[in-house]
Order: structure tokens, then C-alpha cells, then sequence
């Protein structure tokens, strides 16, 4: 029996004024010609909801790029999802929030790039970009609606993250999502300005611990050590079809958003199936379901079902191997390649490869940046 | 929390069906709570206008229980879900 999804991602578009260099968009961007129309999404949320899904995400790209944004909130919340709308925020405006509060949005999840604006505005590529941020903090707060505030963390402002948490409290949110980069697509291109050091990671693990009990039933701090100073990988997205499904702007239905991106698949496009019969009969989300696909150093493992060995992504972009163990996993043959990552990045420029349309991130690294052979060598 | 407390629902939260698998749900953003039988009594007795001792008084005069330990049950129940930012109340 194939447990019920419990939440969509809704990829509306990828349009975005920002430009961060970790986006987790794929390097191929999806132009607006190529986008779902507003009836279509409509008849995607019923079906979610009715596959069992309890929420939609309404994301991007910058989902307020769409004009029919405050319709699609309407459709999402009419077919009973909980509707979280994560945005950059700085195409908000007072009359379009309260379009989209009237349409029954349940919640905004606001991106920061830092505390600072001058290094905010650098790392978003979007001059005047945090300011506007701040302006629509207030405008969500404004009106009455529950304010997430996530920060996207990396070496460039992993030591501002005291500062990132007075803003969250000072912008009136009730949750912060300290989120470090995930290393792939763009930010994989990027990685060796992005890593944090281990030091700059205990001393933020540690910041965290502490002002979770001082802030305790005042703001939820949501944090999660990251895989290339961990030894085992994240459950991610839950497990490979168990949890979530994603749709991108053209309509493919993705056991992850950033599954775009490995080869060898042939994802269902939600124009010719039904949601339903992509997530319970497409060789795509069975391909990785379950342990039956492991190899070893998965296969038996007695964390088989606790990680689900982890990112398939992840796994794809440094052992070359979508089914292989997460990398970030001591046991995988691959492991040293994070820890090599790791010291490659502590002298490496802070310049960023940032995300443009239609141009791929390859200058600053080659297409396999860290292979096995370079390492050893 | 202290029985004089009006709980409410956290800006964000709501309790709400889950036909799909047969429960009650606490929704937040990103977050799920799946309450027990006793829970879920509790949590569709908040209104934003019952204080707790009100829902202590409903529940006593419902259950085959003490006052004393239903009231107990529920202070440790608006306690734990206030420290995770489900509920608050003043
Ligand atoms: S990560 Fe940055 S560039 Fe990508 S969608 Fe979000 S705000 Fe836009
Ligand atoms: S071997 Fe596989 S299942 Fe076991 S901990 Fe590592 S990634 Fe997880």
C-alpha cells in the first residue's frame, strides 16, 4: 500500500528579481511561455487534496511573479489545502496581500539573504532587495498573517546568524528556518564560496541551541546540521515518494523539486495523468520507493528506513550515481569528497556564479568539480 | 500556562480534518501535529474565549474522572504544545 503524500510543492514559476547563487531551481530554467495556466493548477490542488495531501507549498522562482497568484491561492484553499505562500518578498504590495489574505492564505514564508542589506542585497544579486523585504515583513505582520522568516545560510553570513534571529523576533515572526545551502544545481557551482567552516558551524549550532531555550513559546527555531559536517544524510524530502510531491512550472511531477535534474528519467507531465496515477503508478516515483532499489552499503542497513539513504540528488551530483548512498554518509565509498569540499572551500574566493536565465553556472567549476580522481590525486 | 489562561491557536495553526487517513490534524507551516483521543477532546474544546479551567469544568462534567487529574492532564497538554508554538495563551 502506497502511503497518501502529505504535502505539494507547487513550482508556479521561475521568474524571480533575485538572483541567489544557491537557487535551488534547476541550472535549466523554465521560461514563462512554457508555464501551467490557472485552471490547470486549479485542477492540480483538487487532486492533490483528494490524493491526501493536507498542504501546498506555493513556491518558485518568485510565485508573485504570477498574475493569477491570488487565484491560485483560491483554488488551493477551496479544494481545503493549507496554503504557505514562500516568497522573496519584494514583489509584495499592501493590496496584494490583502488579495491574497482574502483568497484565504494560511501563512508566508519570507526569504532573507542575510541581516545586513549591503551583504543581503550582494547575495540575492538584487540592489534595494532587502529593504523591500522588511517593508513586506510588516505588510504580512500588517495583515494578521503568521509570518515564517528563512534564512538560507552559508559561509558568507553563517556568522550574522545572532542577528538573523533578532530580525526574525524583530519582524514579529513566529518560526525561523535556519536553512543551510543544499549542494547541488547552481549551488553546487558555487560550493566553494558557500561552504561554511566546522567552526563557523559549531559556533552556529551552538547560537541556536541557546536562543531556542531563551525564546522558547516565543519563536520556533527550525534547524538542521548540514550534510557535509554530518556523518549520516537527512530522510530527504521523507523518502523518495512517501511524503511529498512536487510540481514544476511546466507541469512535471517530481518526487523532489530538484529531480529535474537527473537523467534517465521520464517524469509524468500532470497536463496528460492525473496526479494520483503519477505518484501511485509512474516508474519514476517507484524507482526510488521503499529499500527494495538499495545497493550496499543501504541495503540491510538498520537506518534503511530511518534515512532512506538519503538525497538521490545528492548522490547523482558527487558519486555520478542517482542510486548510489548519499555521499554524505560515512559508509558511502564517497564520503571523503565532502570532507575535501570542506578544505577546498576554506581558501576560496567569495565571488558568486549567480543564477541567470538561459546561462549555465559552469565557468567558476567544471561540470564534475570535485571527481573522485581529482581528490585522491 | 495556568488555569486562568485563554488558549488560542498560534497565528498559523489550525485544527483540522485529515479524511484521507481517518484523524484530526494540527496544521502549522511545515509542522503536523497528530493529537491522541484525549488530545484532540482538549483541543476542540479551544475557542479563543474558554479559559483552561472552563475546559477542565466541561471535561469533569463529561468524564468519569477527578477534576484534579483532568486538570493536570490539560495544563500538561497547553504547556508542552505553548513550548512548540502551537498555542498560546495569557
Ligand atoms: S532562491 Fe533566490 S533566486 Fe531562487 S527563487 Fe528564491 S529568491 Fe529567487
Ligand atoms: S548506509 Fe545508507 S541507509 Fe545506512 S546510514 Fe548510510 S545512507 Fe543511510
Amino acid at each position: 500500500m502506497i502511503p497518501a503524500p502529505l504535502a505539494l510543492l507547487a513550482e508556479l514559476t521561475h521568474r524571480c528579481p533575485l538572483r541567489c547563487p544557491y537557487c535551488s531551481n534547476p541550472v535549466a530554467l523554465t521560461g514563462p511561455g512554457a508555464e501551467l495556466d490557472t485552471a490547470t493548477w486549479a485542477r492540480v490542488f483538487e487532486e492533490a487534496a483528494a490524493l491526501g495531501c493536507l498542504q501546498v507549498h506555493l513556491s518558485g522562482g518568485e510565485p508573485m511573479a504570477r498574475r493569477d497568484i491570488a487565484a491560485l491561492v483560491a483554488a488551493a484553499s477551496g479544494a481545503g489545502l493549507y496554503t504557505n505562500l514562500i516568497t522573496a518578498g519584494v514583489l509584495l504590495d499592501a493590496a496584494k496581500l490583502a488579495a491574497l489574505a482574502a483568497a484565504g492564505l494560511d501563512h508566508v514564508q519570507l526569504s532573507v539573504q542575510d541581516a545586513e542589506a549591503g551583504s543581503a542585497d550582494r547575495i540575492g544579486g538584487c540592489a534595494g532587495g532587502h529593504a523591500r523585504k522588511l517593508a513586506a515583513a510588516r505588510l504580512v505582520t500588517a495583515a494578521g498573517l503568521p509570518l515564517t522568516l528563512n534564512a538560507v545560510v552559508h559561509r558568507q553570513n553563517l556568522d550574522r546568524l545572532p542577528a538573523l534571529i533578532e530580525l526574525a523576533l524583530a519582524l514579529g515572526a513566529q518560526r525561523l528556518e535556519v536553512a543551510h545551502v543544499q549542494y547541488y544545481g547552481w549551488a553546487l557551482a558555487n560550493r566553494a564560496a558557500l561552504l561554511p567552516s566546522r567552526a563557523q558551524l559549531e559556533a552556529a549550532t551552538a547560537t541556536v541551541e541557546s536562543a531556542r531555550a531563551a525564546l522558547k513559546g516565543r519563536l520556533v527555531i527550525d534547524y538542521v546540521v548540514p550534510d557535509y559536517h554530518a556523518k549520516r544524510p537527512k530522510p530527504c524530502m521523507g523518502g523518495w515518494g512517501r511524503r511529498f510531491l512536487a510540481v514544476s512550472p511546466a507541469g512535471l511531477v517530481l518526487p523532489c523539486h530538484a529531480a529535474e535534474s537527473l537523467p534517465g528519467f521520464g517524469f509524468p507531465d500532470v497536463r496528460r495523468t492525473s496526479l494520483r496515477a503519477a505518484w501511485e503508478r509512474s516508474e519514476a516515483f517507484n524507482r526510488f520507493r521503499g529499500t527494495g532499489w538499495m545497493a550496499p552499503p543501504c541495503r540491510g542497513c538498520a537506518r534503511a528506513e530511518i534515512d532512506w539513504g538519503g538525497c538521490r540528488c545528492q548522490a547523482f551530483a558527487l558519486a555520478g550515481d542517482a542510486a548510489a548512498a548519499d555521499p554524505a554518509c560515512a559508509l558511502s565509498p564517497h564520503h571523503a569528497l565532502l570532507g575535501a569540499a570542506v578544505a577546498e572551500a576554506a581558501g576560496a574566493a567569495e565571488g558568486f556564479t549567480y543564477r541567470e536565465p538561459g546561462r549555465l553556472p559552469l565557468p567558476k567549476a567544471p561540470a564534475a568539480p570535485f571527481s573522485a580522481t581529482k581528490v585522491k590525486g | 500556562m495556568t488555569p486562568g489562561a485563554i488558549p488560542r491557536f498560534a497565528p498559523g495553526m489550525k485544527l483540522r480534518e485529515d479524511r484521507a487517513r481517518g484523524q484530526w490534524v494540527v496544521m502549522g507551516p511545515e509542522r503536523m501535529f497528530v493529537p491522541d483521543e484525549t488530545a484532540l477532546e482538549i483541543l476542540r474544546l479551544v475557542d479563543g474565549r474558554r479559559s483552561i479551567a472552563a475546559i477542565v469544568d466541561d471535561l469533569a462534567a463529561r468524564y468519569d474522572a477527578e477534576r484534579g487529574l483532568i486538570e493536570t492532564d490539560v495544563l500538561a497538554l497547553f504547556t508542552d504544545l505553548h513550548g512548540r508554538g502551537v498555542v498560546t495563551g495569557g
